[in-house]
């Protein structure tokens, strides 16, 4: 990477020309790349108490058979919509592209700003009234009761007009719309910052990763939302205004649809996955002190990934009923993703040998990122095959999963980048052994939440499913708050059903639970009282620098006033 | 605990698992009854399994050595390498070759499960928000509806308490064994999906469209399943029960439905009880049953909710 940077940048430790604007010019019209990617941040914060609320519900619901929370399968169904739609839309994107890519992106191309300020404005703020108009949607009549309850694959006919009738669908398209175009302008805008304003000397293979990362990250979301974009629109017009794009009797076909979203649902997947991937690589070389392994491998591993990426989309529909040579043409091209992710775990781990590896939190969420991402990609592997994919399709094995490469790849990829910068961002560092402890509780937590979910899909339970094959328990049995022993022995006396998996689920769910708290108490706590920390708080070494840790934390309100120079 | 779990799956193949329903603590696929599941046991269980095991606890063992040889005190120098064109050709190559391991077997089973080139029998299965119809065509087009029962009705139709709570239908359907059964599937309102994963089978019912999918039912016996595809509020209540029986019983079955069966409230039970078909459930233990097993607790489960 950058090994050789030149810090000519001293001019930052005289403030006196850092003007900021004031707290409603500077907040609310801003155009500063650092305070746009601040409210990306807490925007995606908080809509994650939002998302993680929702799950929460849903594991609550499935710890015992039978109806707990949800008053019945619509209801469940809006929320098992509405905390995928946040959480892929609100929470992971923008956290991780439009938080750590704004505020970091130019720091390490050593540009002052993103090409296009104004623009990057708007990308948030139409990112603000998307939430709202999908939170909304969940309030208003869907048709089969209140909010959309489509899965966050809208799939037509149900999420047709003869599916849901009411406003709540169009809302979420709304709400869509807007968040897929606030993707795209921020994408654009990445692009075009990578391509025109790196430093002199920075040539793209000198390029930092987490920069590779945004770059081919940013290409796919200019790919693939339109298509969802189309997708959603054409769906709309099905709805309101008698087309038939979808509907059969009209000469439509609801596969359709399926082909259009998965065209953008799975690039959608690595949009996720690769700034996640950006940020392991810098903490791996920071903490172990060494340089990145493979530097070129790295890139084009990312790059490969994301060509590739566009054209495995069928996977997600083995069982739709297309034809067997389809079938067989999207396993081979699914598998075949698999090399350039092992030559990124392989990569990360000759990174960290022969290192001189500190454990700070971030280095453990990266370690625990590189571990987890590797269960959740060999399960990938076994889904890949179309034949296997009969027996676990649509089950909870899909929605382990899924979990272990986003739940616990992406989301851990964001705490990560959290705990790496967040010295650099406010200026303030977190207390050490409370982010050592929130690591190890929601590492435990998330596995006990998912690893169990492997199992009741290889015995056939399907996803979505409000209540699930299960005797009832009795009363004193019954909810989170009973002796485990004896409830465990009562299930396991049981012939049949899928509880007592779910309730290991849900046990670890509270678990995590407590450990989002934990989190937003450590982040408020570091905000406001944190230990105040230099420029280059992690010590990095030469053979891991990146620009970010050549100036002051936080940053001056402008910086490369004197650009730098890379050789 | 994931690593002891990771560890545990590694025996998933060898552990002998009997369920054709699912099971409270299992950790793998359900019991095979025809050959398209026997197949995908086979490749789970003894291909991908060993695959994917051994390569987390490869991942896993590396990652102990790097965090335990190479941590700041045990090696405080860092050494200064950034490339090995050999080690890197390898770990692209080697997957390579476990990836087209994989895929050879992988491709015969896809097409061995595709579908049937001499199908013994059809059957028609309808998806509706929020119940299966079946149709017979080789049988008058006999049609049955199926609509699962609820708790509190398990006891009426299913003797012993053996009812299986959200599995159960109204009108199962009855298919003889060894014999290929062709399943054409279509939707009436939305996308529904008809499985059956003690078959190894699983197609999207569209509307629009007729899927196909097949199987050979080797074993007798009473089987379940679920509705894989979103389909609304009921989603989870439209499960699949199937009884498959001898070829002379299920003419039995064919003659009732065609003759007194018919007049019943749900014809496909009243048939199952006349023949005395509900045998095929010994293996399963009924609500009493493991019921006294939970010592002094108070046992009114299942039904009474």
């Amino acid at each position: 990477m950058n090994a050789h940077v030149t810090t000519a940048d001293h001019s930052h430790d005289d403030h006196a020309h850092d003007h900021k604007p004031g707290f409603f010019t500077r907040w609310f019209m801003s155009t500063n790349h650092k305070d746009i990617g601040t409210l990306y941040l807490i925007f995606s914060i908080f809509a994650a108490i939002f998302g993680a609320a929702f799950s929460m519900m849903m594991r609550h619901e499935l710890g015992d058979p039978g109806m707990q929370l949800a008053e019945n399968g619509h209801q469940w169904n809006v929320w098992v919509t509405a905390h995928g739609l946040i959480m892929v839309f609100f929470v992971v994107m923008p956290g991780l592209i439009g938080g750590f890519g704004n505020w970091f992106l130019p720091l390490m191309i050593g540009a002052p700003d993103m090409a296009f300020p104004r623009l990057n404005n708007i990308s948030f703020w139409l990112i603000v009234p998307a939430f709202f108009l999908l939170v909304g949607s969940a309030f208003v009549n869907g048709g089969p009761g209140t909010g959309a309850g489509t899965g966050w694959t809208i799939y037509p006919p149900l999420s047709g007009a003869a599916g849901h009738s009411g406003m709540s669908v169009d809302m979420a398209i709304f709400a869509l719309h807007l968040a897929g175009a606030s993707s795209i302008l921020g994408a654009a805008n990445m692009i075009t910052t990578v391509f025109n304003m790196r430093a002199p000397g920075m040539t793209l293979h000198k390029m930092p990763l987490f920069v590779w990362a945004m770059l081919v990250t940013a290409f796919l979301l200019v790919l693939a939302v339109p298509v969802l974009g189309g997708a959603i629109t054409m769906l709309l017009t099905d709805r309101n205004f008698g087309t038939s794009f979808f509907n059969p009797e009209g000469g439509g076909d609801p596969i359709l649809f399926q082909h259009l979203f998965w065209f953008f649902g799975h690039p959608e997947v690595y949009i996720m996955i690769l700034p996640a991937f950006g940020i392991i690589s810098h903490i791996v070389s920071t903490f172990a002190k060494k340089p990145i392994f493979g530097y070129l491998g790295m890139a084009y591993a990312m790059v490969s990934i994301g060509v590739v990426g566009f054209v495995v989309w069928a996977h997600h529909m083995y069982t739709t009923g297309i034809a067997v040579n389809t079938q067989a043409y999207f396993t081979a091209a699914t598998l075949i993703i698999a090399v350039p992710t092992g030559i990124k775990i392989f990569s990360w781990i000759a990174t960290m040998w022969g290192g001189s590896i500190e454990f700070k939190t971030p280095m453990l969420w990266a370690i625990g990122f590189i571990f987890l991402f590797t269960v959740g990609g060999v399960t990938g592997v076994v889904l890949a095959n179309a034949g296997m994919d009969t027996s676990l399709h649509d089950t909870y094995y899909v929605v382990a999963h899924f979990h272990y490469v986003l739940s616990l790849g992406a989301v851990f990829g964001l705490f990560a980048g959290w705990y790496y910068w967040i010295g650099k961002m406010s200026g303030r560092q977190y207390p050490e052994w409370a982010g050592v402890i929130h690591f190890w509780t929601t590492f435990i937590g998330v596995n006990l939440v998912f690893f169990p979910q492997h199992f009741l899909g290889l015995q056939g339970m399907p996803r979505r499913y409000v209540d699930y094959a299960a005797p009832i328990p009795p009363e004193h049995l019954q909810g989170p708050f009973v002796n485990p022993i004896e409830k465990i022995q009562w299930i396991m006396a049981q012939d049949y059903g899928q509880h007592l998996w779910n309730y290991v689920s849900t046990m670890g769910a509270y678990l995590t639970g407590i450990s989002v708290v934990m989190f937003l108490l450590i982040a408020l706590w570091t905000v406001f009282c944190g230990r105040r920390v230099p420029g280059n708080y992690w010590n990095v070494q030469p053979q891991s620098m990146t620009l970010e840790w050549t100036i002051s934390s936080p940053p001056p309100f402008h910086q490369f006033d004197i650009q730098p120079k890379v050789k | 605990m994931i690593r002891i779990l990771a560890v545990l799956t590694l025996f998933l193949g060898s552990i002998p698992v009997f369920a054709a329903e699912p099971k409270q603590a299992l950790l793998g696929l359900q019991e095979a009854a025809t050959p398209n599941m026997e197949r995908l046991h086979w490749f789970h269980d003894h291909l991908l399994m060993y695959v994917i095991t051994a390569i987390v606890i490869f991942v896993f063992i590396l990652l102990v050595w790097v965090v335990l040889r190479y941590n700041a005190k045990a090696n405080p120098v860092p050494s200064k390498t950034t490339h090995n064109v050999l080690l890197e050709v390898i770990w692209t190559v080697i997957p390579v070759v476990i990836l087209i391991v994989i895929a050879v077997p992988s491709y015969k089973l896809l097409y061995y499960l595709d579908r049937t080139a001499e199908p013994d029998m059809t059957i028609k299965v309808t998806g509706f928000q929020w119940y299966w119809t079946y149709t017979y065509p080789d049988f008058k087009d006999l049609e049955i509806e199926s609509r699962m029962i609820p708790d509190a009705e398990l006891d009426e139709h299913i003797p012993d308490g053996k009812g299986r709570r959200m599995l159960e239908t109204y009108n199962p359907i009855v298919l003889p064994i060894e014999k290929n059964i062709q399943i054409l599937t279509t939707a009436n309102d939305v996308i529904h999906s008809w499985t059956i994963p003690a078959f190894g089978a699983k197609k999207d019912a569209v509307p629009g469209r007729t899927n196909e999918t097949w199987f050979r039912v080797t074993k007798p016996g009473v089987y379940y399943g679920q509705c894989s595809e979103i389909c609304g509020i009921d989603h989870a209540k439209m499960p699949i029960s199937v009884y498959a029986v001898t070829q002379e019983e299920f003419d039995g079955w064919i003659a009732c439905m065609e003759g007194e069966g018919a007049k019943a409230d749900y014809p496909a039970r009243s048939c199952v009880q006349t023949l005395g078909l509900d045998k095929y459930r010994s293996e399963q233990k009924g609500r009493t049953a493991s019921a006294t097993q939970t010592t002094n607790s108070n046992t009114t489960t299942g039904a009474a909710e």
